[in-house]
């Protein structure tokens, strides 16, 4: 791929971003949506951040994990646990992350 | 001459906007470290990395399209990749229009431009129903900024010094830690428990759909449960008869 076209390429990408971010602020005129549809779109985005979650902690290779001696498992509950109790992402990354060196480094899971 | 008005980043809803979205931002960078990472790993010249993390500016899509470039495959496959790895904005897009829709055009599209995943979620828990616009634009940019800065500073440095960074362990479930989180701190009534649990399996279930259409799959599948489950009678009060 020759440099123009891999610029061509990546403008093209940046233009897809305001496309689908932008798709429904395109028209001036307000698009007639179903009061029950705006409702449920509440549940847009947190269904959105879950569904990049889970398969994260529970798949290995697009596949179901077999096993709970997976790093991850604990490592997210004690993380949880910790957002739970004091509500702080920062400290819920840094538990997890040192959770997850721990049952990997320590006990090989 | 401008018009005589307070900068918008002055508006106490600008700071707050940010504030909510720093402790995010680690998450985010975490993410954004690990896409430049990747792009320096690719075969894609230092230069259009750097172009690419500038102007797509949509980490899923990068990371989606990364391998096609370097395979050279055709154009128009690599943007349809990308269209359907991004649909999740359109969705997002009619709940924004909510908000945004008595802007100008170009102020509304501005903004869509820059609103990532985590800015629509975040904005949503501040105004669960529209607020004077006065108070919307400036919070909207405030974790707009935050969010660009958070992607972009990583990102960047990710392309520079791809070689030095582990990508082993850690740098992934940093991101997603953050966001399982965010995931609690959104959680409230039965339905929203609801939508999360069912977006959950839907994802799993639907994992091996390409281009990350599960997201799609599971966000139908929480706007439609969610849905019943408001409809649900509730539960009686606890003490009462």
């Amino acid at each position: 791929m020759s440099t123009w076209e891999g610029i061509l390429a990546i403008v093209g990408l940046a233009l897809i971003t305001l496309l689908t971010r932008g798709f429904f602020l395109f028209p001036d005129r307000d698009l007639p949506m179903p009061h029950w549809l705006q409702r449920g779109l509440r549940y847009a985005p947190l269904a959105a951040l879950v569904a990049v979650v889970a398969p994260e902690l529970f798949l290995t290779q697009g596949r179901l994990i077999d096993t709970w001696r997976d790093a991850r498992l604990p490592a997210a509950l004690l993380a949880l646990a910790w957002f739970l109790w004091r509500r702080s992402i920062l400290g819920t990354i840094v538990v997890g992350t040192a959770a997850l060196l721990l049952f990997r480094l320590g006990l090989g899971w | 001459m401008q018009p005589v008005a307070a900068p918008l980043w002055r508006h106490p809803e600008f700071a707050r906007g940010a504030r909510d979205m720093v402790e995010t931002a680690l998450g985010i960078a975490a993410w954004g470290l690990l896409t430049g990472v990747a792009m320096a790993k690719s075969e894609l010249p230092t230069g259009l990395a750097v172009l690419m993390s500038l102007i797509v500016f949509a980490g899923s899509a990068q990371l989606t399209a990364l391998p096609l470039l370097s395979a050279g495959a055709p154009l128009w496959v690599i943007w349809a990749t990308a269209l359907c790895v991004n649909l999740r904005f359109v969705v997002f897009s009619a709940g924004w229009r909510r908000y945004f829709g008595p802007l100008p055009r170009a102020q509304r599209l501005r903004m869509a431009y820059f609103s990532a995943d985590l800015n629509y979620a975040l904005f949503l828990r501040r105004f669960p129903e529209p607020p004077p616009l006065s108070d919307a634009v400036p919070y909207f940019w405030g974790g707009v900024a935050l969010n660009w800065l958070a992607w972009q500073l990583p990102s960047l440095a990710g392309i520079f010094l791809g070689d030095l960074i582990p990508t082993a362990w850690g740098l992934g479930f940093a991101g997603t830690l953050a966001l399982l989180a965010l995931v609690f701190a959104m959680l409230g009534d039965r339905a929203s428990w609801a939508a999360a649990g069912v977006a959950g399996a839907a994802a799993v279930a639907a994992y091996g759909l390409p281009l990350k259409l599960n997201i799609l799959v599971a966000i139908a599948a929480a706007v439609a449960i969610g849905l019943l489950v408001e409809r649900l009678p509730a539960a009686p009060p606890k003490g009462t008869p």
